[in-house]
């Protein structure tokens, strides 16, 4: 193996990284995952499993209303029951805050005004939980109710309550409402000259209701803060350097006061990559001098943690009767709740990513409502948009009698093509999804009476983002390497694995170790499917590092140059005949001397690699339709994507069945329901429906591997692409069986058995 | 308020603690005798990360009080390895990947066991509909059906 001599990009702005193809020792096996025994044996600790002495109980008062003016909060009776340590309002909080920080804090927090169901207006610690409930019944809080909106489309008319003047930004179209306060607008060619030339234009408007991240941890945290200023957070989440920097900028202190240490985490999918009750645990520990514990409850998750956005889409399509694809456009609305930013420029610029386009067109409109605010939840804005322009592909294919595999290989975007959203694809791998799902004997199977099969292709951009970390040699040779980013779903594992490999020494020898914030360099979140491939490329480079030094020691023993000797085999030996005869020195030799040799020796990486790969996925599904009752069954699903290179085979197909099962909820079963009244009708397991595990069929996976030119084993991140083609495909699927297209999501049976009865309907 | 005295058997062994009458069996086991295995994911016996064994029962012990469990046998996922050896479902939950987030891992495994002991050997959708009480939102429940068949068939091996 080739060291990698003076190519390490420190920028990260290059993206060639790919510089070993293998073979293989470590990378591609499927080891046990180092935090294996913890997880089964109930020994990790998660958020809510941490305890200190003298710690206080927190709990949340949220508004019961919409959308509503707070004239007055009496907190003394709260304040004077026996127990009560502390409570905190909106006047516990930094002033003065702008732009996001300002949007986050409103969030935790209400200012002037409760701006959806569940928004939190005042929180109490006590020595109980018990006592903490209690305390909140004595808060008075004085509404003046307001009129509100939670639709997406409602939210945009003219007369419709306005959530908050003056938040829209610069850019927007003339004549817009209030609450649209952020516009996208991206694409080339000529649309119009480009529908011109189709054989068939379909124009379809669809719908998508907003779901949530679902995570069975509830967040929860633990936090200290001393009088001297200084505080330790334990809490659970996606990014830890986030929420030091939030809880800073929210208590008005500097980041370095806060050491925050981040929990084994009990899934994310993006829902935790932001702050609801840690800068308030904080403020209550300030205030009362004491630690506090606050853990959300499952209904307070629903309420008041990130639902993802609700949509409303218009997608045309043009296409020759050969297939080709001669123009697209789509129309992207989203509501992200009470504050701006809804991902619809990511819904926008995904929308026709899969397609080689002439001409294309999208906009983006950034809608507010009284809903939550809205989180990002796996490749945010994609799946939606993927839903809209895979159901019109499929009906064009339909209309004009196409194979829908052949249609999207022959639009397919490939290595050289202009992306809709602008850059041209280095490597990708589309098309080879799509043959290995035309390969694929699912894609051939009969289907029985009342089944449908859906095909859709779904892309996301994926990210790099700011990456430190350190691996430390042991007096005994092994390996202790402290990354910044939670393990979301096995990345130890990964981690290990590419440094097993490179330093050539066994998995086991590795310990990977989620560092505080105090203890390591900034860290991005565990998010954008960044992990695998930032801070594995991060501990690759810092295990080059380390082999850089370790080699240094060798050459200094024997005396040559450090360029007359080479790394293989967890050992340093001389490089050829000219370098001498020497025995190797393994790494444990090495490390035995070290102190003696020059002193400890530690890899390091600390930059922001910029060269993550795009990852396109193409998914299979087969569903029966029952249309007696509308229920829908899934049968069969088959999710092909390209992993570049998969590191942990089985986590790879871990990301991809987890991703189509979360789609698959999307589809069928999982909304948030409104009332008339503003407030969440379903916030709770029972009512808000996940997959449960009698809802699924297996689901099969084939790793595709097309090297990503900015990683060096050409790794792309997995996490998020597999969300994207599921609500499509299962919408085509669904249409298919029933023979009439199912243009809102999600398809309840009612949804159906009404879709069914319009065709009858319409026929009759 | 006064808090109620308790005496009952976790794991095999003796614990006694007092309680407020409004804590339920998992308040009582995660704060009172620190065995934080058995998690709350929603309080209201829909998604089974509390589960124990309470009496040979499965349950959800956020849905037991904690007063309730006067002279109860208590099974939580902190007993369920024998010293260093796991149970073989621990093993197969490790060896097929069967986690990804790992919070709802405990209250599938006390599943699964109580699965085998009337059943062992189930098929695949008597393992699903078991388990449809056990929301995993991570892993699609592909790679734990398949974990409990191996672990299965290897504990029918053993016996």
């Amino acid at each position: 193996m080739a060291l990698d001599e003076g190519k390490d990009v420190k920028g990260g702005h290059d993206a060639r990284e790919y510089d070993h193809q293998g073979p293989f020792r470590h990378v591609g096996t499927r080891p046990d995952r180092p935090d294996g025994v913890d997880k089964v044996t109930g020994r990790a600790h998660f958020g809510a499993d941490a305890y200190a002495p003298g710690m206080l109980h927190a709990a949340i008062l949220r508004s019961p209303h919409a959308h509503a003016r707070i004239l007055k909060i009496d907190t003394s009776r709260a304040e004077a029951l026996e127990g009560v340590k502390a409570v905190v309002t909106r006047a516990d909080f930094a002033e003065g805050l702008e732009g996001e920080d300002w949007n986050i804090l409103e969030n935790i927090m209400a200012g002037e005004k409760a701006l959806y169901d569940g928004h939190a207006v005042a929180a109490v610690a006590a020595t109980s939980k018990f006592i903490a409930r209690d305390a909140l019944a004595l808060i008075e809080v004085e509404y003046e109710i307001l009129p509100h909106v939670t639709d997406v489309d409602e939210a945009m008319q003219p007369g419709a309550p306005v959530i908050r003047e003056g938040a829209a930004e610069p850019g927007l179209p003339e004549g817009m409402h209030p609450n649209v306060v952020r516009y996208h607008e991206s694409g080339h060619g000529d649309v119009e000259a480009g529908f011109a030339e189709a054989d068939l234009v379909i124009q379809r408007h669809f719908a998508t209701e907003a779901t949530h991240q679902g995570y069975i941890e509830p967040h929860a945290c633990l936090a200290q803060m001393g009088p001297d200023g200084r505080g330790d957070l334990w809490c659970t989440t996606q990014g830890h350097w986030n929420v030091q920097k939030l809880c800073a900028s929210l208590l008005g202190v500097e980041a370095s006061a806060i050491r925050v240490t981040a929990s084994e985490i009990g899934g994310g999918f993006g829902g935790k990559t932001t702050v609801f009750i840690e800068p308030v645990a904080m403020a209550l520990a300030r205030k009362s001098g004491r630690p506090v514990k606050l853990v959300m409850s499952r209904e307070e998750v629903f309420r008041a943690s990130g639902p993802t956005s609700s949509a409303s889409m218009d997608v045309r399509i043009g296409m020759k009767k050969d297939g080709t694809m001669t123009a697209a456009e789509g129309t992207f609305r989203l509501q992200g709740g009470a504050f701006p930013y809804a991902p619809m420029e990511f819904t926008a610029m995904c929308a026709f990513a899969c397609y080689d386009l002439k001409h294309v067109r999208q906009r983006g409109f950034d809608v507010m409502t009284n809903r939550p605010k809205q989180a990002a939840y796996r490749a945010p804005g994609s799946p939606m948009a993927a839903f809209a322009v895979e159901s019109v592909v499929d009906e064009l294919c339909q209309k004009l009698g196409l194979d829908p595999i052949e249609v999207r290989l022959k639009n397919a975007a490939r290595e050289g093509t202009r992306a809709s959203y602008g850059p041209t694809y280095p490597r990708i791998g589309l098309v080879e999804t799509l043959e290995a799902a035309r390969a694929h004997p699912h894609y051939s199977a009969p289907l029985g009476p009342n089944q449908g099969r859906g095909i859709a292709c779904g892309f996301w951009f994926n990210y790099g983002g700011e990456t430190s970390v350190t691996l430390a040699l042991s007096m005994d040779g092994t390996v202790q390497i402290a990354v910044g980013t939670p393990d979301i779903g096995g990345s130890r594992a990964s981690m290990a694995l590419m440094a097993a490999e490179e330093l050539g020494i066994p998995y086991e020898d590795i310990r990977v170790t989620i560092a505080d914030t105090a203890s390591l360099g900034f860290n991005e979140i565990s998010h954008g499917s960044r992990v695998t491939y930032a801070s594995g490329l991060a501990v690759i480079k810092a295990a080059r590092d380390a082999k850089r030094k370790l080699i240094a020691r060798a050459a200094d023993k024997w005396g040559i140059d450090p360029e007359a000797v080479e790394w293989r085999d967890g050992a340093a030996w001389p490089a050829g005949d000219n370098a001498g005869s020497f025995e190797p020195l393994t790494i444990r030799e090495i490390c035995a001397e070290m102190g003696a040799t020059g002193g400890p020796i530690a890899g390091h990486y600390e930059a922001t690699p910029e060269g993550a790969g795009v990852s396109f996925a193409t998914h299979i599904v087969d569903a029966e339709l029952d249309p007696e009752t509308g229920k829908v069954t899934i049968l069969r699903y088959t999710v092909v994507q390209d992993a570049g290179k998969a590191v942990h085979p089985s986590y790879v197909e871990g990301q991809f069945q987890g991703g189509a099962a979360q789609g698959i909820g999307w589809a069928l079963n999982e909304e948030y329901i409104y009332g008339e009244d503003g407030r969440l009708q379903n916030p709770g397991f029972l009512d808000y429906r996940i997959p449960v595990a009698s809802d699924l069929p297996m689901i099969d996976t084939v790793i595709v591997e097309v090297p990503n030119p900015g990683h060096p084993y050409g790794v792309r991140g997995v996490g998020e692409t597999s969300i994207c083609p599921p609500l499509a495909a299962v919408a085509n699927a669904v249409s298919n069986a029933a023979g009439v297209r199912l243009r809102q999501l999600p398809m309840r049976p009612a949804r159906i058995l009404e879709a069914l009865e319009a065709q009858t309907d319409g026929e009759g | 308020m006064s808090m109620v005295h308790v005496s009952a058997r976790v794991n095999g062994d003796p614990v006694e603690f007092l309680c407020d009458s409004r804590e339920t069996l998992l308040d009582v086991l995660r704060d009172r005798l620190a065995l934080t295995g058995a998690k709350e994911g929603c309080g209201t016996g829909d998604c089974g990360a509390c589960s124990v064994i309470f009496n040979g029962r499965l349950v959800a012990s956020c849905l037991v009080l904690g007063a309730e469990a006067e002279g109860a046998e208590i099974e939580t996922i902190e007993g369920m390895a024998d010293g260093e050896k796991l149970h073989p479902l621990q093993q197969k939950i490790i060896a097929h990947a069967a986690l990804q987030c790992g919070i709802c891992t405990p209250g599938i495994l006390i599943a699964a066991k109580a699965l085998l002991a009337k059943n062992p050997d189930p098929d695949e959708e008597t393992i699903r509909y078991w388990l449809a009480g056990n929301l995993c939102r991570c892993t699609g429940y592909d790679k734990i059906i398949r974990a409990i068949q191996d672990a299965a068939a290897e504990m029918r091996e053993e016996a």
